[in-house]
Parts: structure tokens; C-alpha cells; sequence
């Protein structure tokens, strides 16, 4: 059963890991553009596992920021894994022991919590270990790998790479969105919301961090008022 | 840049990082039974992805029509039940056909 369970992880995460990899050699080479040597690209990414915030941290390392503004900037654009870890808290196996908790809690990323949440059984220690590690050495290997190597990649390979993590959200979003009108309705709010504050006057200036968690909770808390799901379904 | 800086900038990035994930997975350790939390984190997952994907996928390349047309494999290839895999892959190739052809 154990095993099992380490088979399907490595199965789910192995493909994160390849597309983390191909992303964060772009991030490696970024980094060493904003004066951040190889080894600490290299560390950032091996400790903080996550895109958006670590680059952005970089732009303020850039220009010798605060640390008191890396921290704010860090908090903003990484708020959604707040809301994430709340749905992942309920998903982990009930029995799941605080320091595993924990050690989970790591793990937590747009495509880990994406994979995690498309599962139809709760969350055994196990699965989620075999699940985050192949995507921690993605991650931390193309970092390396895109730092000490600059320019390595043809452009035109890199770019298309840029695609390919949306394409996963895409496979979580689009098969229940088939199912039910309720999730569907749900997608299409938070797209129309997403696509104003991208363009809309004034409020396109917002941090995107914030653009997202504000149609996070706006959006789930219209679903979850106007079509409730059933008593005692599993959240899933 | 000091090394010092550099050690102390990443210390704030990895602790702040860790701090927003692990406190709702230590908070939270029991099922929650509120219907309406239940039915609000039911949709997160589903409103957060789509929120990140829609509109930035369409500039997420080099070219906004290989980006849409990559955008639209993708969907087709998940309205399928393709795998994650297969669908990342499906909408790369087809942004990468699409820029190779220099279109």
C-alpha cells in the first residue's frame, strides 16, 4: 500500500519536476542578471520553492532593498498559500501527525497544491513526500544549472517553456468545470474578474498577489453562498 | 552585493515563504464541518488556478498567437481527460511550433 502510494507521487511530481526545471533556469539566469551570485540563486531557490515570490525578492535584491520591503513583497505575492494550506489542511489524512503536517506545509506550491487537490482519496504522508521531492530538485537543479550556464537554452525553447505550468492548471481546472455548473460558474467569474484587474483603469496597478487573493475569496465566497456544496461531501 | 546581505535577504524570503504555508496546516488540524467554509474552500482551488491562468497565459511566450493557440490544446486536450503531462506538454509544443515557424 506504502509503496503504492510513493509510486503515484513520483508519477504526479515527476512531471512538475520537468517543468519546474525548465522555469527556474530561466530564474537562475535572471538572478545572475541582477548581480545575485550562482549559490545564492542556487539557495533561494532551494529554500523558498516558489516562482513569483523569488523573483520578485530578487528584483528588490537588485537594488538593495530593505529587508523589511523583501519581507512585505514576499508576504503579498505569497498570500495565496495561506488560502491554499487552509484547503490542504483539510485534504491531509485526518490522522496525519503535526511534524508531518508541517513538512508538507513546505511543499506547497501552485502545482503541488493543484495535483494534490485533483486527487480523489485524502492525502497520506507518504504520497505527498514523493509528490514534493522530485519538483524540490527540479526546482533547486535548474536554478544551478541556469546560473552557472547562462544562456545555454535557445530562446525560442525557453519561451515556448513559459507555457507549459498554465498548461497544468488548465488540466486541474478543466475536468470538473465539465462535470458541474457550479465549478464552472466558479471558473468563469474568476476569469472575467482576472481579466479586469489586468485591464481595467486604476485597479490594473494592483499587485497581482493581491489581485489574486482578493478574487479568491470574493469569488469562492459567492459560490459557496449561492450553490453550497451537499452535506458531508468530501471536500475534494 | 555583501554576502551578509545576500544571506540575510534570503533568510526573510525562505522564513516569510514557510510562515504563510505551514500556519493554516498547523492551525487547522481537524475536518471542518461548517457547510458554508466546506462549500468556500471546495472552490479555491478551482477560482486560484483559473485567476493565475486567465489572462497571463496569453503572454506567457514569446508570441501571443502561439501562446492562445498552445492555451487552446490545452484545453481541448483537459475537456479529454488528458493527463497533467500531456497537456503541459500538448500546449509547449504547440507554442513552440507555432515561434519556431515565426509566426
Amino acid at each position: 500500500m506504502k509503496l503504492e502510494e510513493i509510486k503515484e507521487g513520483i508519477k504526479d511530481g515527476l512531471p512538475i519536476a520537468l517543468g519546474y526545471f525548465s522555469v527556474s533556469v530561466a530564474f537562475g539566469v535572471s538572478s545572475v542578471g541582477a548581480k545575485v551570485p550562482w549559490w545564492g540563486a542556487t539557495l533561494i531557490s532551494l529554500t523558498n520553492l516558489t516562482s513569483a515570490g523569488q523573483k520578485a525578492g530578487v528584483d528588490v535584491m537588485a537594488v538593495g532593498g530593505s529587508i523589511l520591503l523583501i519581507v512585505l513583497t514576499t508576504l503579498i505575492i505569497n498570500m495565496r498559500y495561506f488560502l491554499m494550506g487552509v484547503s490542504m489542511s483539510q485534504k491531509v489524512e485526518e490522522r496525519m501527525p503535526v511534524w508531518q503536517r508541517l513538512l508538507v506545509a513546505f511543499g506547497i506550491t501552485d502545482e503541488i497544491y493543484a495535483v494534490s487537490m485533483g486527487k480523489k482519496h485524502d492525502l497520506t504522508a507518504c504520497y505527498m513526500a514523493a509528490l514534493i521531492i522530485p519538483p524540490i530538485f527540479g526546482w533547486t537543479g535548474g536554478t544551478l544549472l541556469g546560473s552557472v550556464a547562462t544562456n545555454f537554452m535557445p530562446a525560442v525553447l525557453a519561451d515556448a517553456m513559459g507555457i507549459a505550468l498554465y498548461g497544468m492548471f488548465i488540466a486541474v481546472i478543466i475536468p470538473p468545470s465539465k462535470e458541474s455548473k457550479k465549478v464552472l460558474s466558479a471558473v468563469v467569474m474568476a476569469i472575467l474578474l482576472s481579466v479586469m484587474f489586468t485591464y481595467a483603469p486604476y485597479i490594473k496597478n494592483l499587485e497581482t498577489g493581491w489581485a489574486v487573493i482578493i478574487i479568491t475569496i470574493v469569488v469562492s465566497s459567492v459560490a459557496a453562498t449561492l450553490f453550497p456544496v451537499k452535506e458531508g461531501a468530501d471536500i475534494e | 552585493m555583501s554576502n551578509g546581505y545576500i544571506f540575510a535577504s534570503i533568510a526573510a524570503m525562505a522564513l516569510t515563504t514557510y510562515f504563510i504555508r505551514m500556519l493554516p496546516m498547523a492551525i487547522f488540524r481537524k475536518k471542518i464541518e461548517n457547510r458554508w467554509i466546506r462549500s468556500f474552500l471546495y472552490y479555491v482551488p478551482y477560482v486560484v488556478l483559473s485567476a493565475m491562468t486567465f489572462p497571463a497565459i496569453f503572454s506567457s511566450t514569446g508570441s501571443t498567437l502561439g501562446a492562445s493557440l498552445g492555451c487552446a490544446v490545452a484545453i481541448m486536450l483537459a475537456y479529454f481527460n488528458k493527463g497533467l503531462l500531456t497537456v503541459a506538454v500538448g500546449a509547449a509544443a504547440m507554442a513552440f511550433i507555432v515561434q519556431f515557424a515565426g509566426m
